[in-house]
C-alpha cells in the first residue's frame, strides 16, 4: 500500500496544497527523502556520494501556472498538490557530492528538479525540453513519488538544477525571475529578438509581460506594451519604461500599428484572436507565444504565408540559460515588481491573481508565515 | 476613352484568356508594349500551368479581372533587348515567374526581397506602371523589365524547368530561409502536388532526408522510386503517424485545403519547423501546447526574390533538378484545368505555347 505524503520520506516538511480542483490552499504535512551527509573522510566514496541540496525556503513567486495548476485548469494536476516553482532560499546541507553550493549559500530554484541527463536536449542544456524532465511540483520523480513544490519550508533538490543567486539580485523581487524571468528570456535569445533599435510588442502586462518590458529595455530594444486594460498605460509607460502603450481593444489604434512591429511576446494564457497580433507585425516579423491557453487557438494562415511571418513557442529555459539569466539580471538590475504576502494570504492572493489585480507577482514570505 | 487591349501598344499579341469567373479559356487578341530601355522581349516557348492559375481565372481570391491571361511559369527565347540592358542578348533562353515589377526603392526591395514589395506587380491580372493590365505566360509574346528576367542555364531543359519560376522558387525559398537545407536533416513535404514534388528534389538535393506525408497510399511507390523520398508516411494512417513522432526537423506544408496542424506539429522534433507554403482561406487550429513544450514553430513563405530565384534556377541546373511535367498543346487547356481540379497530373502541365499556340487557333 502507498505511503502516505506524510510518511513515504524521513523528513518532516511543512506546506500549502490544493486538495481538489477549486483549488483552495491549505496547510499540508508531507515529507522530503534524505540527503546523505556522510563525515568528510568518507568524501573519496563517490559510489555512495548523493547529489542533493537541502535548501530552507525564504521566499516563493506565485506564478500563474500555479494557479491554473491549483484548478486543474490543464487536466493533469494530481491531488493534494503543493505549487510554487520560484524558489529563493539558503542551502542548510549538502550531499558529499555537491561541490557548487555550500551551507549559507543564497541559492534558487525553478521549475525543473531533474531529467534524463542523455538526452540530445540534456546534453545540449536544454535540460526543460527533456522527454523525462521532472517539473518542481505535480510530477513524478525518480523514486516513483510525486514533487511538491516551494509552497513549503524547505526543498531539496539535485545540484544540478539548483541556481546560485548573485550578490547583486534581492531574494524576494528576484525569486520571480526563476520562472517568469527565464520564460521570457529564452526565446528573445532564441528567436533573435535582441536587435538594439528593433521593435518589441509585449502583449499582456502580467508577471511575464512586465519582466518582458524590462528585458526589452535593456536589450535596446523599443517596446510597445499591448493590452486590454487602458489603466495599466500609465504605469507601463512611467514605471516599467515602455515607450508606448496600445489597448488592444482600440480599433482605431490597432490599425494604425499595423505592421510596426519586429516582433511580439504574447503572455496571455486566456484564449485569444491572434489575427491581430500577426497583423500588428512587419514582414518577416514573429510572434512568440508563452502563455498556455485551455484550448487550441484560430490561427489565420495567410499572414504567415504572404507575409513570411512566424509563430513559435518556448517553455522556461535549461539550467545553464538560467543561471545566465540571473546574473544578466544581477547585472542590468532587473528585478521583478513584486507584492509580499505571507502564506497564510495564499487563497486571497490566488483570487486576485485569477482577476490579475497584482503589480505584478506575488511573492510569499516564508519567514515571515505561519510555520504550522 | 482607354483602348482596347489589342490597341493599347504597338506589338501584336496573342494568348489565351478567361473572360469571366467560368475560367473557360479561349482566344485573346492583345498587344504587349515596344520594348523599352530596360526590357527584355522574348517569343515564349513554353508556360506552366499554376494552381494559382485555376484560382484566378475562377476569381476564387476575388480579385480577378477580366479578360485575364494567366502564366507565371514562362520560358522562351529573347528576341529584342532595350538599350539600357546589360544582362542578356538575343538568343538567351529566358524566363519570367510570378513578378514583373516592384518599386526598387523599399527596404522590401534593397534587401532582394521584391516579393515582399507593397508595390510589388504581379505577372498577370495586375495595374502595370503604365496603367495597363499586365497580361501572363499563356501568349507567344513577353516584354518584362530585365530586373524581373531570370537567365536559364544551358543543361536546364526549357518545358521541364518552366514550373521551377513559381513551384521551384516557393519551396527552395523556406528550405533556406527556415534552415531546412543541412545535409543530415529530416525534413517532411505534405502534399505530392506541383509544389510538393519540387520540394523533395530540391531537398534531397541539399542532403535532406525526406519523408513525404500523404492521404493518398497510392502515391507511396512513386514517392520513393521515382522522387527518392527516403520514407512515405499516410496521414490518416495513426500507427505510421504515431511511431514517427518527434523525428523531423521541419515540414513543408504545400496542401491548400484545410487540414489538422496537431498531427503534424507532433511529427516535429524539438525545435522543428512546420512551414506553410500552401495557403488555406479559413484559420486553422493552433494547439499551443505543443508549440511551447518543444520550442516549435508554424511559419509562411511566399515565393521569393529575383536573386533568389536566380540562385534557385542556376542550383536546380547544376543538379539537374526538373519538374516532372506532362506538355500539352494551347487547346487542352480547359481540359487540364478541369484535371487540374481532381490534382489529375504528375504533377505539372506545361503548355507548349511555341508549337500550339498560333493564329489559326
Amino acid at each position: 500500500m502507498a505511503k502516505s505524503p506524510e510518511e513515504e520520506h524521513p523528513q518532516k516538511v511543512f506546506g500549502w496544497a490544493a486538495r481538489d480542483s477549486s483549488g483552495v490552499l491549505s496547510p499540508f504535512h508531507f515529507s522530503r527523502r534524505q540527503v546523505l551527509f556522510l563525515p568528510s573522510e568518507l568524501y573519496h566514496d563517490r559510489e555512495n556520494g548523493d547529489d542533493d541540496v537541502t535548501v530552507k525556503v525564504q521566499y516563493c513567486g506565485v506564478c500563474h501556472s500555479d494557479l491554473h495548476t491549483v484548478k486543474n485548469d490543464w487536466g493533469f494536476t494530481r491531488y493534494p498538490v503543493v505549487p510554487g516553482h520560484e524558489i529563493v532560499g539558503v542551502v542548510t546541507k549538502t550531499g558529499k557530492n555537491v561541490n557548487k553550493f555550500k551551507v549559507g549559500d543564497r541559492v534558487g530554484i525553478g521549475v525543473l528538479v531533474g531529467s534524463c541527463k542523455t538526452c540530445e536536449s540534456c546534453q545540449q542544456d536544454l535540460e526543460n525540453y527533456c522527454p523525462r524532465m521532472i517539473f518542481t511540483y505535480n510530477a513524478r520523480y525518480h523514486d516513483g513519488t510525486r514533487t511538491y513544490g516551494g509552497y513549503s519550508d524547505m526543498m531539496i533538490v539535485e545540484e544540478r538544477y539548483v541556481l546560485r543567486f548573485p550578490d547583486k539580485l534581492p531574494s524576494d523581487a528576484g525569486a520571480p525571475l526563476l520562472c517568469a524571468g527565464i520564460t521570457i528570456y529564452s526565446p528573445m535569445k532564441y528567436y533573435g529578438m535582441t536587435e538594439p533599435g528593433k521593435h518589441l510588442g509585449v502583449s499582456g502586462l502580467g508577471g511575464l509581460g512586465h519582466v518582458a518590458v524590462k528585458f526589452g529595455k535593456a536589450f535596446g530594444l523599443k517596446v510597445t506594451v499591448i493590452s486590454t486594460s487602458p489603466r495599466k498605460e500609465e504605469e507601463a509607460i512611467d514605471k516599467l519604461g515602455a515607450d508606448s502603450f496600445l489597448v488592444s481593444s482600440d480599433p482605431a489604434k490597432m490599425k494604425a500599428a499595423m505592421g510596426t512591429m519586429d516582433y511580439i511576446i504574447d503572455t496571455v494564457s486566456a484564449v485569444h484572436p491572434l489575427a491581430p497580433l500577426l497583423g500588428l507585425l512587419k514582414l518577416n516579423g514573429k510572434l512568440i507565444m508563452l502563455g498556455l491557453p485551455e484550448k487550441p487557438l484560430e490561427l489565420p494562415i495567410f499572414p504567415l504565408v504572404f507575409g513570411r511571418k512566424l509563430v513559435g513557442g518556448s517553455d522556461v529555459g535549461g539550467m545553464k540559460e538560467t543561471q545566465e539569466m540571473l546574473d544578466f539580471c544581477a547585472e542590468h538590475g532587473i528585478t521583478a515588481d513584486i507584492e509580499l504576502i505571507r502564506m497564510e494570504e495564499i487563497n486571497t492572493a490566488m483570487e486576485r491573481l485569477a482577476k490579475s489585480d497584482v503589480r505584478y507577482r506575488f511573492v510569499i514570505d516564508m519567514a515571515n508565515s505561519v510555520s504550522q | 476613352m482607354a483602348k482596347s487591349p489589342e490597341e493599347e501598344h504597338p506589338k501584336k499579341a496573342l494568348g489565351w484568356a478567361a473572360r469571366d469567373s467560368s475560367g473557360v479559356l479561349s482566344p485573346f487578341k492583345f498587344s504587349r508594349r515596344a520594348t523599352g530601355d530596360k526590357d527584355v522581349t522574348f517569343r515564349v516557348l513554353y508556360c506552366g500551368i499554376c494552381h494559382s492559375d485555376l484560382h484566378m481565372i475562377k476569381n476564387e481570391w476575388g480579385s480577378s479581372t477580366y479578360p485575364l491571361v494567366p502564366g507565371h511559369e514562362i520560358v522562351g527565347v529573347v528576341t529584342e533587348v532595350g538599350s539600357k540592358v546589360q544582362n542578356f542578348k538575343v538568343g538567351d533562353k529566358v524566363g519570367v515567374g510570378c513578378m514583373v515589377g516592384s518599386c526598387h526603392s523599399c527596404d522590401s526591395c534593397s534587401n532582394d526581397l521584391e516579393n515582399q514589395c507593397s508595390k510589388m506587380i504581379l505577372t498577370y491580372g495586375a495595374k502595370y506602371h503604365d496603367g495597363t493590365t499586365t497580361y501572363g505566360g499563356y501568349s507567344d509574346l513577353m516584354v518584362a523589365d530585365e530586373h524581373f528576367v531570370v537567365r536559364i542555364p544551358e543543361n536546364l531543359p526549357l518545358d521541364a524547368g518552366a514550373p521551377l519560376l513559381c513551384a521551384g522558387i516557393t519551396v527552395y525559398s523556406p528550405l533556406r530561409y527556415y534552415g531546412l537545407d543541412k545535409p543530415g536533416m529530416q525534413v517532411g513535404v505534405v502534399g505530392l502536388g506541383g509544389l510538393g514534388h519540387v520540394a523533395v528534389k530540391f531537398a534531397k538535393a541539399m542532403g535532406v532526408k525526406v519523408t513525404v506525408i500523404s492521404t493518398s497510399p497510392n502515391k507511396k511507390k512513386e514517392a520513393l522510386e521515382h522522387l527518392g523520398a527516403d520514407s512515405f508516411l499516410v496521414s490518416k494512417e495513426q500507427d505510421q503517424m504515431q511511431a514517427a513522432q518527434g523525428t523531423l526537423d521541419g515540414i513543408i506544408d504545400t496542401v491548400s485545403a484545410n487540414h489538422p496542424l496537431l498531427p503534424l506539429i507532433g511529427l516535429l522534433k524539438t525545435n522543428g519547423k512546420l512551414v506553410m507554403v500552401g495557403a488555406p482561406e479559413k484559420p486553422l487550429e493552433l494547439p499551443v501546447f505543443p508549440l511551447l513544450m518543444g520550442r516549435k514553430m508554424v511559419g509562411g513563405s511566399c515565393i521569393g526574390g529575383m536573386k533568389e530565384t536566380q540562385e534557385m534556377i542556376d542550383f536546380a541546373a547544376k543538379h539537374n533538378i526538373t519538374a516532372d511535367i506532362e506538355v500539352i498543346p494551347m487547346d487542352y487547356v480547359n481540359a487540364a484545368m478541369e484535371r487540374l481540379v481532381k490534382v489529375d497530373v504528375r504533377y505539372r502541365f506545361v503548355i507548349d505555347i511555341g508549337n500550339t499556340l498560333n493564329s489559326s487557333n
